[in-house]
């Protein structure tokens, strides 16, 4: 486990890079849910209320 | 013959297929990426020039090979909206660009931290270096366009042509390494002759790609959703919609 994790004296690059990958590739898709949720809940809503009114 | 083509143009359709679509792409997504990593990460062997510093080619290629696929759909995209003005695909083009964008900051960072071990530097002005940078510049300038101009209408366009001119860039960063002489590599897999990478590093490293595919795909439809609603939340089936559910 412990020489997996060394990556044969490169860790900081490999284990860097995958982070990297990870924290911009997932933030994509974290922050796509969350402005999905967010506009969905608000867009509905207001059209409900829109057709409730005429 | 090819009037099912037409419902494509409609955001209602449009709306429920993403949605319909979103969770699967979403699941193969993360099979895809658990085995592409732990065949890439524990069961590829090491490479003899470069050790196991050659692992960040599942992460680096990947997010390379998608960084100009989703500038691909973003220009398709914003020509079809030129030209035929369908507006649904000036959303595909839209919800495109942070994706895209991601994923070519992605690529140049692991490249920067795969270059500093094998060629002693994090960055040099070589050719595809800096086409891939000027891509990323492509991809923010279309974001900032998008809220530039005063009418959606207006800053659509611009960003449009934008999408559509900075296509050249494409094959200049894939024959970058042959036209030029660069300390980047030359194509190991997408040669006339074949791969020239081993079956077992080759493997993981499609499956990788594939893994992308999916999640460039299931984040697209997310984003597809989020816009085709801004955009129609006065249409009367907006109203028709849960929304706790979004369907």
């Amino acid at each position: 486990m412990l020489e997996f994790l060394k990556m044969g004296g490169y860790a900081f690059y490999v284990w860097t890079s995958y982070s990297f990958a990870l924290i911009l590739l997932g933030g994509v898709v974290l922050w796509s849910a969350s402005q999905s949720r967010k506009v969905r809940v608000s867009a509905i809503r207001r059209a409900q209320q829109r057709r409730r009114k005429s | 013959m090819f009037q099912w083509i037409h419902r494509f143009g409609s955001a209602p359709f449009m709306y429920r297929l993403a949605g319909r679509l979103a969770p699967w792409l979403g699941g193969l997504c993360v099979l895809t990426l658990l085995l592409g990593l732990y065949l890439g990460l524990v069961v590829a062997p090491a490479d003899y020039e470069q050790g196991e510093s050659y692992r960040i080619i599942y992460i680096h290629v990947p997010a390379a090979w998608m960084s100009m696929f989703a500038y691909m759909v973003m220009a398709i995209s914003s020509a079809v909206f030129l030209v035929w003005r369908l507006k649904i695909a000036d959303v595909v083009a839209e919800a495109s660009a942070p994706i895209g964008a991601a994923f070519t900051a992605v690529a140049l960072i692991t490249g920067s931290f795969w270059g500093k071990p094998m060629w002693g530097t994090w960055w040099i002005w070589d050719a595809r270096l800096t086409s891939e940078l000027l891509l990323l510049f492509l991809y923010l300038g279309y974001m900032a366009l998008r809220g530039a101009l005063d009418t959606p209408q207006g800053s659509a366009r611009a960003a449009a042509i934008l999408a559509v001119v900075g296509v050249v860039n494409i094959p200049i960063i894939h024959f970058s390494v042959e036209w030029w002489n660069t300390l980047h590599q030359p194509a190991t897999i997408t040669r006339m002759d074949g791969p020239t990478m081993h079956i077992s590093m080759l493997r993981p490293l499609l499956l990788m790609v594939l893994a992308f595919q999916l999640l460039y795909f299931h984040n697209l439809m997310i984003r597809v959703r989020t816009l085709i609603l801004q955009r129609e939340s006065r249409a009367s089936w907006v109203a028709e919609l849960n929304p706790d559910t979004g369907h």
